[in-house]
């Protein structure tokens, strides 16, 4: 038994499966030696002429380039670098249509011929012995070789195998009808094929060369034979022509009797093969230093006067080919690039030679048959018998017809070298191996989708992995802080420290402030009109001097109280009409003086009132005149919010004395909100209007004032701003308590009376409450720091230093008050008649209801967030309502998201956030739980 | 005594094949419905919520509890056949009645005026937008799965879904395409 090397070495061939003779053509174009070609006058160079990836590129548009001058550096992944073709200049770099069936546009170096075809300096190497394979491959790499046969494989990359070369397969086969380029090229080059052969050698080392020559070459076969005579290990074997022994797998099992795997490729079984032209070229690269710049073409067919070979520059135009050849079109003439066979169909001969074009067939229309219509399979297995690769073509048919991908591979259809046998011999006129490439692309595209849903997949779990563990780490973080919130007992011990400090001060007022209270009181029961609106803004000036004194002053005038009521209502409408009209700040200092004094005057009554009322326990006496103030005091709490939200540094400035200047700031500063503020006071007025009527108590003439200006609001609105301030009150009773004074049962009974009798009051305390709230937040950070002297004064300073923390409260103070609307509405009667009824009841309830509420509110104030731009709008709403969205709007988007998410958490999953905030509102809940019973202290929502 | 015997042996029989198949129940137990898995890998992972449901696997759960298998457009008439075969019911055409091949696209951001809001991030089931607040953002048009999830959330409307490009390697012959020839 001979071994396989024995066998080879003495001539065996083998056979491959199929097979087809089709009529050869070759003497058409290998009667005449390989042509020179007139220079073309325009070379376009797609930067991928073969497998793989493109280099990048070196030069630009415009530059001057030397013939072999290399135009794109070599990457990585099989990169191969291009060069010019001839000397030029670079006239643009841009998509052309390529050397593809689609000639789809690729990018393309467009060289314009300068004619002088001048070399860049060269660097041939005449003894390849002084150099190692790395360096030899390196040059191979350079000079931008890739297989010539057909496919484009990058040379350097074959030649670098990391498996071991038993054989190496020189294909001159050339089995395509038409294709004499190889064929010409041995008869004329055999030497320098033979060196070119004898380089791979030296870097394969394989045991034998194996040169495979198509008996139909018998030129080509002795040119090669005597070239390779001195080397031993170089077997020329001329093999029967029959198509397509040039197929890789067919020629390696024709030579040598091994077959490659499927899938697999040549190396795998210890064999390379390569194509003639390719070896010429490796001569070229190293023996010349020319990289890789033109390439034997056969331009044949019927309708070419001249067929032959030629020397084609990369590059060229086919229509420059076809031109100097001798085209003569003929009607519906097809240009094909390759060979009839496996060539494809041109769409525009306006397509450039690439590395890998080894023929141009102009046919005409009997000697290439336009294919005609496809028959149905008449089963007669012709496809089977002829295919090289032993596979099913009618089978493969009949799934890539039916789009039966899984079935299609596993028929192999992978294993098709799309020879065109089957179609070839199909009497059907069947075009299989059309079919089989759409079926492989379909499949490959399925392929590549299937990737890349596995990997949007992981991406998607990644992502969804990743949100979960976010959640769950904002969800720890907030349990660590509440967690941490609850110590701070001491804390809340300044907070409360700080308010009956403030409580303090505001009862050393409120005896004066009681009497003024007690006389307005009277005077609303009395019924004493109020001067209109109108009057009162002609004399705005005069009274808000007569505020102010009143303020500074702090002593009798009991009459000019409901002056100033109304005064400071008229004010407030007045600057709220100003601000919406946009009007300027600058425009009249001493106007924001006067509205200063007036706000702080209403702000002072308010607290007067209540006052008063706790001292002289006459729950009816101060709804009147309390109406306007109360919405007043209302949109100076709102606006000091707002203005403190935008302006914090600027509210600076406003110090505790001209605490009432903030608000006034604000309302210039930024008109529209104090428009909404001013709006949202007038609701707030008339919704008290219709309180006072419901209630039945002194419905006087400032009520009717107040409902004048528009439709009637929600009187539960009026109950809950009464729960406000009666929370308000319970806690001030608390600190009262804690100070030792006597002013918290006159607090108490002062939130109880305003929330009684006058709603409008209650929105004032209300507001106060906030702007306390505030303050005593910003006290406790400070604590022994001087405490404004008024409570509006500090709940602006409260407001500037952190207008998030006024946002908070204000939406808190909001969800009370809906709780107390809520609550107001079952309490029904009693409400108006007892004052004590209804907040009692609200906060016997729950305190957690106030929590809820708040979150609620909170949640609000994030969708007001989102709703920011659209406020303006709002603003024509409901003032409640308008107030909501403006508050919340004001606060910053991570304030919105803890909204978003401490809805359930209740306040002390704000705390994380602010702890002040968390602090003030613990306060409140603390003093309203305390209130109703204190029993229930311990018992904070939390 | 013979009927004896005989419920002797039929019992005997009865206890060990019970606990062979008692074991096999828990050695060989599957964890989780693999047929959901199978559908699983058969959608497309454009996670684009277009059938209803808010992911892929959502949907393949669905499936495997009975729900259409048309549902799914990004997946087009391929998939429907697929699951059909899965699942062993007839491939119904698309719901929704659209043209039945989806063109493949990927989202664009005009990217000067992306105002950075981040919104198209946060909705993207991919990853496969990058940016950052108040920062230009882009989309990485090899992940992006064209679900269209972030054309909505856009304030700014600047992204568009464009066709993938054809190219050579997408390319596909076309057997009933008229020829075409430029004629120079």
């Amino acid at each position: 038994m001979e071994t396989l090397l024995e066998q080879i070495e003495s001539g065996k061939l083998w056979q491959f499966p199929g097979g087809i003779h089709p009529p050869e053509q070759k003497t058409l174009s290998n009667q005449q030696p390989i042509a020179r070609l007139p220079l073309p006058d325009k070379l376009i160079l797609p930067l991928k002429q073969h497998i793989g990836a493109n280099g990048s590129l070196l030069v630009n548009s415009g530059d001057h380039v030397l013939k072999g001058q290399a135009l794109t550096a070599p990457g990585t992944n099989w990169s191969l670098p291009i060069h010019a073709p001839t000397s030029g200049t670079i006239e643009a770099i841009k998509p052309m249509p390529s050397a593809h069936p689609s000639a789809l546009p690729e990018l393309s170096i467009i060289l314009r011929p300068d004619g002088e075809d001048k070399w860049t300096p060269l660097n041939p190497i005449s003894d390849i012995s002084t150099l190692d394979n790395k360096q030899l491959i390196d040059i191979i790499h350079q000079a931008g070789i890739a297989g010539m046969g057909g496919a484009g494989f990058p040379t350097y990359v074959k030649a670098d195998s990391p498996k071991p070369i038993e054989f190496l397969v020189v294909n001159g086969i050339e089995c395509e009808p038409y294709i004499t380029a190889d064929d010409r090229l041995m008869r004329e080059r055999a030497k320098e094929i033979i060196a070119g052969v004898e380089v791979l050698q030296g870097i394969l080392k394989p045991q034998k060369v194996l040169f495979g020559i198509e008996d139909n070459k018998p030129e080509a076969i002795a040119a090669i034979t005597a070239a390779a005579q001195h080397n031993q290990d170089i077997l020329v074997r001329s093999v029967p022509t029959k198509y397509p022994s040039g197929g890789e797998k067919q020629l390696v099992k024709l030579l040598t009797s091994k077959e490659v795997p499927s899938a697999g490729i040549p190396a795998d079984i210890g064999v390379l093969v390569q194509n003639v032209g390719t070896l010429f070229a490796i001569w070229q690269a190293i023996f010349e230093g020319k990289p890789l710049i033109e390439r034997v073409v056969t331009v044949t067919g019927n309708t070419i006067g001249q067929p032959s070979n030629v020397w084609a520059l990369l590059g060229t135009e086919i229509k420059h080919l076809l031109d100097s050849q001798g085209f003569t079109p003929v009607e519906a003439q097809r240009v094909v690039m390759g060979g009839p066979m496996m060539g494809f169909t041109l769409p525009s001969v306006r397509i450039p030679v690439v590395k890998t074009t080894n023929c141009i067939l102009a046919p005409d229309n009997q000697e290439l048959a336009i294919p005609g219509d496809e028959k149905a399979c008449i089963r007669c297995s012709a496809c089977a018998d002829a295919c090289p690769q032993s596979l099913l073509p009618q089978q493969l048919q009949w799934f890539a017809k039916g789009k039966e991908y899984q079935k299609l591979e596993e028929y192999n259809l992978f294993d098709c070298i799309e020879c065109g046998a089957c179609s070839y011999v199909c009497p059907s006129e069947i075009p299989l191996v059309q079919y089989y490439r759409v079926a492989k692309a379909d499949i490959r595209e399925q392929k590549l989708e299937q990737v890349k849903a596995e990997r949007a997949k992981e991406r998607f779990e990644a992502r969804k992995e990743r949100l979960e563990r976010e959640q769950e780490e904002r969800q720890n973080k907030h349990k660590r802080r509440s967690a941490g919130a609850a110590p701070k007992a001491a804390d809340k011990e300044k907070v409360q420290e700080a308010l009956s400090r403030v409580k303090d001060k505001q009862s050393d007022k409120s005896t004066v402030q009681a009497a003024i209270a007690r006389a307005k009181a009277k005077r609303g029961e009395n019924g004493e009109l109020e001067p209109d609106n109108s009057a009162i803004a002609e004399e705005r000036a005069k009274r808000k001097a007569q505020a102010r004194k009143y303020k500074e002053e702090k002593t009798d005038q009991p009459e000019s109280t409901d002056k100033k009521d109304a005064v400071a209502a008229a004010i407030a409408r007045a600057k709220a009409k100003k601000a919406a009209a946009q009007a300027s700040p600058e425009s009249e200092p001493a106007a924001t003086d006067d509205k200063k004094a007036a706000v702080a005057a209403a702000i002072a009554q308010a607290k007067a009132k209540k006052a008063a009322a706790e001292d002289t326990a006459e729950p009816e006496a101060n709804a009147a005149p309390s109406d306007k103030k109360a919405a007043v005091a209302a949109a100076i709490a709102r606006a000091k919010a707002k203005k403190a939200a935008k302006k914090a540094e600027e509210a600076g400035e406003s110090t505790v004395e001209q605490a009432e200047a903030a608000p006034t700031e604000s309302a210039e500063e930024d008109p529209r909100k104090a428009a909404v503020a001013a709006a949202i006071a007038r609701a707030k007025a008339k919704k008290a209007a219709k309180e006072a009527e419901e209630a039945g108590a002194s419905v006087s003439e400032q009520a009717e004032a107040a409902p004048t200006e528009s439709a009637e609001e929600d009187p539960r609105k009026a109950a809950v701003a009464a729960a406000i301030a009666r929370a308000k009150a319970k806690k001030a009773a608390k600190e009262a308590e804690e100070a030792g004074a006597s002013v918290s049962e006159q607090a108490e009974a002062a939130s109880t009376e305003s929330a009684d009798e006058d709603p409008r009051k209650a929105a004032v305390a209300a507001a106060i409450a906030k702007a306390k709230a505030k303050k005593a937040a910003k006290e406790a950070e400070e604590a022994g720091a001087s405490v404004s002297e008024q409570t509006e004064a500090a709940s602006t300073e409260s407001a500037d230093e952190d207008p998030r923390k006024a946002a908070v409260a204000a939406a808190i103070a909001r969800a009370k008050a809906k709780k107390a609307a809520k609550e107001a509405e079952e309490a029904g009667a009693s409400v108006s008649e007892q004052a004590e009824a209804a907040p009692t009841a609200s906060a016997e309830e729950d305190p957690r209801k106030a929590a809820v509420a708040a979150a609620i509110a909170r949640a609000k104030a994030k969708k007001a967030a989102k709703e920011a731009q659209e406020a303006g709008e709002s603003v024509s709403e409901q003032g409640e309502e308008t107030n909501e969205p403006t508050a919340g709007s004001e606060t910053d988007s991570s304030r919105t998201e803890q909204g978003a998410e401490g809805t359930s958490e209740q306040q002390q999953a704000l705390s994380p956030e602010a702890r002040k905030k968390a602090a003030v509102k613990a306060a409140i809940a603390r003093a309203k739980a305390k209130k109703q019973a204190k029993e229930q202290e311990g018992n904070e929502p939390s | 005594m013979t009927l004896l015997y005989a419920l002797l042996a039929l019992g005997a029989l009865a206890l060990i094949f019970g606990i062979v198949l008692g074991y096999a129940a828990v050695k060989y137990r599957v964890e989780s419905n693999p047929i959901v898995e199978q559908i699983d890998a058969i959608l497309p992972q454009t996670q684009c919520g277009q059938c209803g449901y808010p992911g892929c696997r959502p949907y393949a759960e669905a499936i495997a509890n009975g729900d259409d298998v048309n549902k799914c457009p990004p997946g087009g008439e391929a998939t429907v056949k697929k699951l059909a075969d899965l699942m062993g019911v007839e491939a119904k055409p698309l719901a929704g009645g659209e043209d039945a091949e989806p063109v493949k696209k990927v989202a664009y951001i005009r990217e000067d005026e992306c105002i950075g809001c981040t919104k198209c991030i946060q909705a993207c089931p991919v990853d496969a937008i990058v940016g950052a607040t108040r920062q230009m953002h882009t989309v990485l048009i090899d992940e992006c799965t064209g679900c269209d999830l972030c054309v909505e959330p856009c304030p700014v409307d600047c992204i568009d879904m464009i066709p993938v490009a054809q190219t050579k390697q997408t390319w596909k012959w076309q057997l009933d395409a008229i020829p075409v020839t430029q004629i120079d």
